[in-house]
């Protein structure tokens, strides 16, 4: 029988505000010690009360303004209930009844090369838990990252396989990294994922049993459980056994997912409107101003480069890949004679020296992008050569400047003069006469060296290409007067 | 000074601390007297703050020498066990909070504190606000300063005795429906209810987020007027707290009611009252309408459905507002507990008492899947009917007169084994909290065994200045405020 997989995902993204959803305390990341960051309010005391941080609540709207989603005039906060020793308050104030976004969809691209979309069902806003540390038999919770906001993204279950659900994610991710509205670094736990996936025969059009894996925190990690999970309910259906709707864990180093607790066991979270809360209200002014706002979709903005810049597909995707290196990159190829060049510098040194660096840094380099399109022109031009523009892209990172100042100050220009270079061809060939005279009879290779001898005299700053248009040209006619 | 200050008002108090009839220290060293000399019998208060409260009252003595004002500047103040004030404990009549001390102030207590008032200590209360009598606390109850055989009404029970008791110049209670106002009336004190975000609700503990508004206890309706000029006011730090503009609220302008239209509720008065109580209301009723007042009748159709309406919310929010106790961070912890599930359960099973137990199961049921339309979803939509009933009724009135209280002051432990029959006592006051309007007791009389019956107004919302002049005017014309209970108290050392 032929199997059919339905796999929808719940994708917790954490946001780049500067403080918590409901209290004052300053996001910090994993570095920040234990309970530094913390207040009665999102340590659940007694009489603390949350405020609705605003900030949050505009880049969830501007997520589902980017996805096509419809934004709530009104929508409002529910308390979700359960116990759990890294819930300060054993409930978790979140979006239930009434979340600020609803609809919209994801375009992916498949490694097949079409296009599906994946419709959302909704995007909330909901605060995270803390973290639980267990030190041997002790345990300790870390409360620095309770109240941090989340915006939760809900897809449909439109997605067909494993390959899909991952190439979701990392269109999802682009996006988001456009948006610039969650630093997206999956080591720090910023997307966290958790999986509703069933199986049915192919010629059926109802779902199958529903079965839900918690917690993921890697994409790779999504696509391995699915993997797993969907051949794991295919043998039992083929088995012919029933599935029971459950909530599953994957453990990766096993490679297999465990069940955590079936449906009679499930949560109750008795949802209720929050009422420490106002409801949220975005006026048609704000959501309009917000839509406007909006920077271009990561798609749009590749083929934009590939048509304006007339950028190869593959250099257009990687520098639409990250909102912050796309900006910076047309900031530099802007006006510049040939946008090519500074493409060229993108893609092997600079890429190459900031591979460790997170996207925020790309702002605040001191290699200005005005100062990328100078020494792109220079080293395309051959006024300097390409270990001098190295050299120079090194002086740029240390304390920013002008490449051109850089170059006259330290001398580093090329030689490009027809009568000096043309005088060192002639002491090359003076210095190195056996082996012009193997190029006058036919050995090519012989040229490569005496190039390499006038860029070693001097000291690297011979335009090769002048140099070797001289030496051919002597070597050339004293081989025809000789003839 | 110990018998003078018994009798004192908190302006008085502070006319007399302008005026150096007195200072700081010696008001405060005169009311520990007070309160070593009564509380053993009433022990209104769970908690005294007696070196640091002296420390504070030498430094306001030295700051009024130096010529800094400061509206309430060295004057104490009795805080319900329900607020937060930095550096004291804060249990909520629970053992639950056993050990645990406020990190920080209520923002109402900010507020007085920035006018210079002194926390004395902390009164005894229902745990978690959730109670009558004030009979449900850890620490054991508190007794009716009239007479020790009866509650003094909760569950603010502590606040109001130590203020009938002249234990205390004042004191802050907090009402969710009724807990400030019902044992106002049961100890002749003068009881406060703001309108719902009048009040920031930062730093009150939580028993019903909707519902629960601070209130005072005060010996008349000029010190209610004072204590919310002080704490009034929006708070960043609450979101339901309202948007309004600071009103300096008086109860000393006004002799008369001329002018004012004062509404009974009909529905009030069909029974379920003690006669006692009536005949009371009946004669205040009369006073307000040789004021000047005019008297009309009005209705409000839902008001049977109060009582039920208001114990489904107000269970339903205290349910989640309570799950926060679970001896992970702060509090009351079960020794040796296994595993963390464990570890919940013992710590609430130990640390919550039985009427705190019925609340939260009672709400949990009622927000459950499934029931949660039937039972939830229901109550609000009758407390939008019942909130309908008084905007219709303050279209031809300017206020509400009603009894606070069906019965006075009942004898202890009456109503412990009945819970129905406790929460039936809260028909009078339940309404304003489920609409969110602002309601004034002022003690109008005794019943023939000495007890204080106490005459409700209910304003429309934000309406405390016509709370205050009704009060106000009603006060000048009546002394019933300005009696204290005999001292020894009946049923006292027998």
């Amino acid at each position: 029988m032929k199997w059919k997989a339905s796999i929808g995902l719940e994708v917790h993204v954490q946001l780049a505000t500067q403080t918590k959803l409901f209290c004052g305390c300053r996001t910090t990341d994993s570095n920040a010690p234990p309970n530094s960051s913390v207040c009665p309010v999102c340590l659940g005391y007694p009489g603390a009360l949350p405020v609705l941080n605003r900030e949050a609540v505009r880049l969830t709207v501007r997520t589902g303004l980017m996805l096509g989603c419809a934004i709530r005039a009104t929508s409002w906060f529910d308390r979700k209930s359960y116990f759990y020793p890294d819930m300060p308050k054993n409930y978790q104030i979140s979006q239930y009844a009434a979340p600020l976004c609803e609809g919209g969809a994801v375009e992916v691209e498949g490694e097949d090369g079409i296009r599906r979309t994946v419709r959302l069902r909704r995007i909330h806003l909901e605060e995270d838990v803390a973290k639980s540390l267990h030190i041997g038999r002790r345990s300790g919770v870390d409360f620095n990252r309770a109240g941090v906001p989340l915006m939760e993204i809900v897809t449909e279950p439109d997605m067909g396989s494993p390959d899909e659900a991952f190439a979701f994610l990392l269109a999802l991710k682009r996006i988001l990294l456009c948006l610039a509205v969650s630093p997206c670094n999956l080591e720090e736990g910023n997307l966290r994922c958790d999986i509703n996936c069933s199986v049915r025969p192919a010629d059926r059009s109802e779902l199958g049993t529903k079965v839900e894996i918690k917690n993921l925190n890697t994409f790779k990690g999504v696509r391995d459980a699915l993997r797993h999970e969907l051949e794991r309910q295919q043998a039992a259906l083929e088995a012919g056994e029933l599935l029971e709707q459950e909530t599953r864990r994957w453990d990766a180093d096993a490679g297999a997912t465990f069940s955590m607790r079936t449906k009679e066991q499930a949560h109750d979270y008795r949802y209720f409107p929050e009422p420490d809360l106002m409801p949220v209200r975005i006026s048609v002014e704000e959501r309009e101003s917000w839509r406007a706002a909006l920077p271009e979709m990561p798609a749009r903005r590749c083929e934009r480069f590939m048509q304006e810049y007339g950028l190869p597909e593959y250099d257009a995707r990687v520098l639409t890949a990250d909102r912050a290196i796309a900006d910076y990159f047309e900031e530099a190829a802007r006006g510049a004679s040939n946008p090519k060049w500074v493409a060229n510098w993108m893609m092997t040194e600079m890429l190459r020296r900031m591979a460790d660096a997170p996207s925020e840094a790309w702002a605040r380099l001191p290699v200005r992008p005005a100062a990328l399109r100078e020494l792109a022109e220079l080293a395309g031009r051959g006024v300097i050569n390409s270990p001098t523009a190295k050299a120079v892209l090194d002086v740029l990172f240390e304390r920013g400047g002008d490449p051109v100042a850089i170059v006259q100050e330290r001398g580093w220009g090329q030689i490009s003069d027809a009568a000096a270079v043309g005088g060192l061809a002639d002491r090359v060939i003076r210095e190195h006469e056996r082996v012009a005279a193997d190029f006058r009879n036919g050995k090519a290779a012989a040229l490569q060296f005496l190039i390499g001898q006038g860029m070693r005299l001097s000291r690297g700053k011979a335009n090769p290409a002048l140099l070797r248009d001289e030496l051919i040209r002597r070597l050339g006619s004293r081989s025809e007067s000789a003839g | 000074m110990r018998n003078e200050v018994t009798h004192w008002t908190l302006a008085e108090t502070c006319r007399h601390l302008e005026a150096g009839d007195c200072c700081s220290v010696e008001l405060v060293e005169a009311l520990l007297a007070v309160i070593a000399e009564r509380d053993p019998l009433i022990h209104s208060y769970i908690y005294l703050n007696a070196e640091e409260a002296l420390d504070a009252a030498r430094e306001a003595d030295a700051s009024r020498a130096a010529g800094k004002g400061g509206r309430l500047l060295g004057v104490p103040i009795a805080v319900k066990d329900v607020l937060n004030v930095r550096g004291q404990p804060c249990r909520c009549g629970s053992r639950i909070l056993k050990g645990y001390t406020a990190p920080y102030d209520a923002t109402v207590i900010a507020r007085l504190r920035a006018e210079g008032a002194i926390f004395l200590g902390r009164t005894n209360m229902d745990e978690f606000a959730m109670g009558s009598t004030t009979e449900n606390s850890a620490e054991g109850p508190t007794r009716n300063p009239w007479n020790l055989e009866r509650v003094p009404g909760g569950s603010s029970g502590g606040s109001a005795a130590a203020v009938a008791a002249g234990e205390a110049l004042a004191a802050l209670g907090s009402d969710t429906g009724g807990s400030v106002r019902q044992p106002a009336a049961f100890c002749g004190c003068t009881g406060l209810k703001p309108t719902y975000g009048l009040l920031s609700r930062y730093g009150l503990v939580a028993y019903a987020s909707s519902l629960d508004q601070v209130g005072t206890l005060t010996k008349d309706v000029e010190d209610a007027a004072l204590l919310l000029s002080v704490m009034a006011g929006r708070d960043p730090h609450d979101s339901t707290s309202l948007d309004t503009p600071s009103v300096h609220y008086s109860a000393v302008e006004g002799f008369d009611l001329r002018g004012l239209r004062l509404g009974l509720p009909k529905e009030y008065f069909e029974g379920g009252m003690e006669w006692e109580v009536e005949r009371t209301i009946q004669a205040a009723i009369a006073v307000c309408r040789e004021l000047g007042a005019e008297i009309r009748e009005v209705s409000l159709p839902h008001t049977a459905l109060a009582i039920p309406t208001y114990y489904l919310i107000a269970c339903a929010e205290a349910s989640t507002n309570l799950a926060r106790y679970d001896g992970v961070r702060y509090g009351y912890r079960t020794p040796d507990a296994a595993d963390v599930e464990t570890l919940h359960s013992r710590t609430r099973a130990e640390g919550f008492g039985r009427e705190v137990k019925r609340r939260i199961i009672l709400g949990t049921y009622a927000l459950s899947r499934g029931y949660y339309e039937e039972y939830y979803g229901r109550a609000q939509r009758v407390r939008t009917l019942i909130r309908r009933d008084f905007e219709e009724a303050f279209r031809n009135c300017d206020a509400l007169l009603t009894p606070t209280t069906p019965t006075a002051a009942y004898p202890l432990g009456e109503r412990v084994e009945d819970p129905l029959r406790m929460y039936l006592g809260d028909v009078y006051t339940v309404p304003a909290n489920l609409a969110g309007l602002c309601g004034l007791t002022v003690p109008c009389g005794f019943t023939k065994e000495l007890l204080p019956v106490g005459l409700q107004m209910l304003g429309p919302a934000l309406g405390e200045s016509v709370l205050f002049r009704v009060g106000g005017a009603f006060q000048k014309a009546t002394a019933w405020h300005r009696q204290r209970p005999p001292f020894p108290v009946a049923g006292s050392a027998r």
